[in-house]
């Protein structure tokens, strides 16, 4: 009786605004408050993955110029067009933080074409060595450098639809809301275009398409 | 002002209406226009273009599910019989995907597609399997394994091989291999059982105490004012303690929570044991490689 008498009123004074909680925080999660949030961290995490696997691609480059200038010494220019990209590629970095700044993001996307096509330039002068061709480590190389690519444009297909998700939830109906009330900071995310993304996804052919 | 407000308001749920139904249709068309494509995930060894004997197929099927078991690795073989002019590389990732092959904190599922009319081949490896199965194993196996038995007409044989070849290098490693089956048991479901356990406990409190809360005054039998007769139990009501149990003191919530259990110990999951094969909600960064004869 005496613990009733102490407790209840307690209880019941707390009661409102607890309930009033227990309603409203899953509606403020439901009313989709973690929508904006959450795409833009996707958007981060897919951008990461793309740098990584040009970074990868960037430090399988000095071995296969070695490699390259064992055998074909003489084609200078070519190499030293790879060696000269990939420095300028290195230097241009796009941080998650400026990916709402499109002439950063431009410069980037620009200076990896760059090393795109002297790789490809390269590749293709490469056809002209079998010796060079038929080199085990130019062949791990070879794998290595294909599969980068191939990841490199997994990872571009994953960033873009991940920004377009992103820039969705800054643009559409119940979303916006969020993001005029309370992320006013959050621009939207550059991305590829589908244009450039076919310019620069690389038609890379080690020749193995020769037999058949 | 209602007059004038209640119409504009109307119209502008009428149009969003209009507008998400829209949207519901175009997402509804996209998705079947895209799930269209791809082949269902009909078992180990989806052989749509039919260029693998039944006895390799037979023999196939039974060496990936006990590779699976062991390491809880998931090799699917795939045969398509057109590309439909797509690259093999994107084709191969969006299967892969929309497969889920491996475990879903593993990703250690291989996709082996094969494309008979396009002439191309590709070994699609899981991110958890990347270091071990790299870009110039599946290189290797696809031009020594596959190139010259492809090109002597023999696909069976050469998708054989190739497989042979993948589970040796996955089992070059052995205490990882071991390390992963040991994480990913092969009866494993992909429900965890202590929270199924905790979600029916949950929902057996709160909806057998909201059930005892109203029911008895609608269904039971009134025997004095607040004291009901429902199901073998003495309900009483507006008494300070709230409602107090008499009698059988069995809730008879023993029938639905049995239901409850075997519905979640068989829920989802790749049982592998059943006739059911499906992934386990692994993904693919683009690992591997390709190649054609």
């Amino acid at each position: 009786m005496f613990a009733q008498r102490l407790s209840s009123p307690l209880a019941f004074r707390n009661l409102p605004a607890f309930l009033m909680m227990a309603i409203m925080l899953p509606l403020l999660a439901g009313c989709g408050y973690n929508t904006i949030p959450t795409a833009e961290e996707n958007a981060k995490a897919a951008w990461s993955e793309v740098l990584n696997q040009y970074q990868r691609r960037a430090d399988l480059i000095p071995n296969l110029v070695e490699t390259v200038k064992g055998y074909a010494s003489h084609e200078k220019d070519t190499l030293d067009a790879v060696v000269e990209a990939r420095a300028k590629a290195t230097q241009v970095t796009v941080t998650p933080e400026t990916l709402n700044n499109p002439e950063a993001f431009k410069k980037f996307q620009d200076s990896q074409a760059g090393l795109t096509s002297a790789l490809s330039r390269l590749l293709a002068v490469v056809e002209n060595y079998p010796d060079l061709k038929a080199n085990q480590n130019f062949l791990a190389l070879q794998a290595q450098l294909e599969g980068t690519e191939n990841r490199i444009a997994v990872a571009r297909r994953d960033y873009i639809q991940a920004v377009r998700d992103y820039n969705l939830t800054l643009r559409t109906f119940p979303s916006v809301i969020w993001a005029t009330l309370w992320f006013r900071g959050n621009q939207p995310f550059a991305n590829f275009t589908i244009e450039e993304d076919k310019m620069q996804t690389p038609k890379v052919d080690f020749g193995t398409k020769q037999g058949g | 002002m209602t007059e004038r407000v209640l119409p504009a308001f109307s119209r502008f749920t009428a149009t969003t209406g209009a507008a998400l139904m829209a949207t519901a249709v175009l997402l509804l068309v996209c998705f079947a226009a895209l799930a269209a494509e791809l082949p269902a995930l009909t078992g180990r060894v989806v052989d749509d273009a039919g260029i693998i004997d039944a006895a390799t197929e037979a023999a196939l099927t039974q060496k990936l599910a006990a590779f699976e078991a062991k390491g809880s690795d998931q090799i699917v073989v795939a045969t398509i019989p057109s590309l439909d002019g797509e690259e093999i590389e994107p084709y191969a990732n969006r299967l892969f995907r929309f497969w889920k092959l491996g475990q879903a904190k593993e990703n250690n599922g291989v996709l082996l597609l094969v494309a008979p009319n396009d002439r191309k081949m590709r070994i699609e490896v899981g991110y958890g399997l990347e270091g071990t199965l790299t870009d110039l194993h599946t290189k290797l196996i696809i031009e020594n394994d596959m190139v010259p038995a492809f090109r002597a007409g023999d696909f069976s044989g050469g998708i054989a091989k190739a497989v042979d070849d993948m589970v040796m290098v996955l089992e070059g490693n052995p205490e990882e291999l071991e390390a992963r089956g040991k994480r990913n048991p092969a009866d494993d479901s992909s429900v965890d059982p202590i929270v199924t356990l905790f979600i029916i406990l949950w929902a057996t409190m709160f909806l057998g105490g909201l059930a005892m809360a109203f029911l008895p005054p609608i269904f039971g039998t009134k025997l004095a004012p607040g004291v009901y007769k429902w199901l073998g139990m003495t309900f009483r009501y507006g008494q300070r303690s709230g409602y107090t149990r008499r009698g059988g003191g069995v809730w008879t919530t023993g029938t639905s929570s049995g239901g409850g259990w075997s519905s979640g110990s068989s829920g989802g999951g790749w049982s592998s044991g059943g006739g059911g094969f499906s992934g386990g909600g692994g993904s693919s960064g683009g690992g591997g490689s390709s190649g054609s004869w």
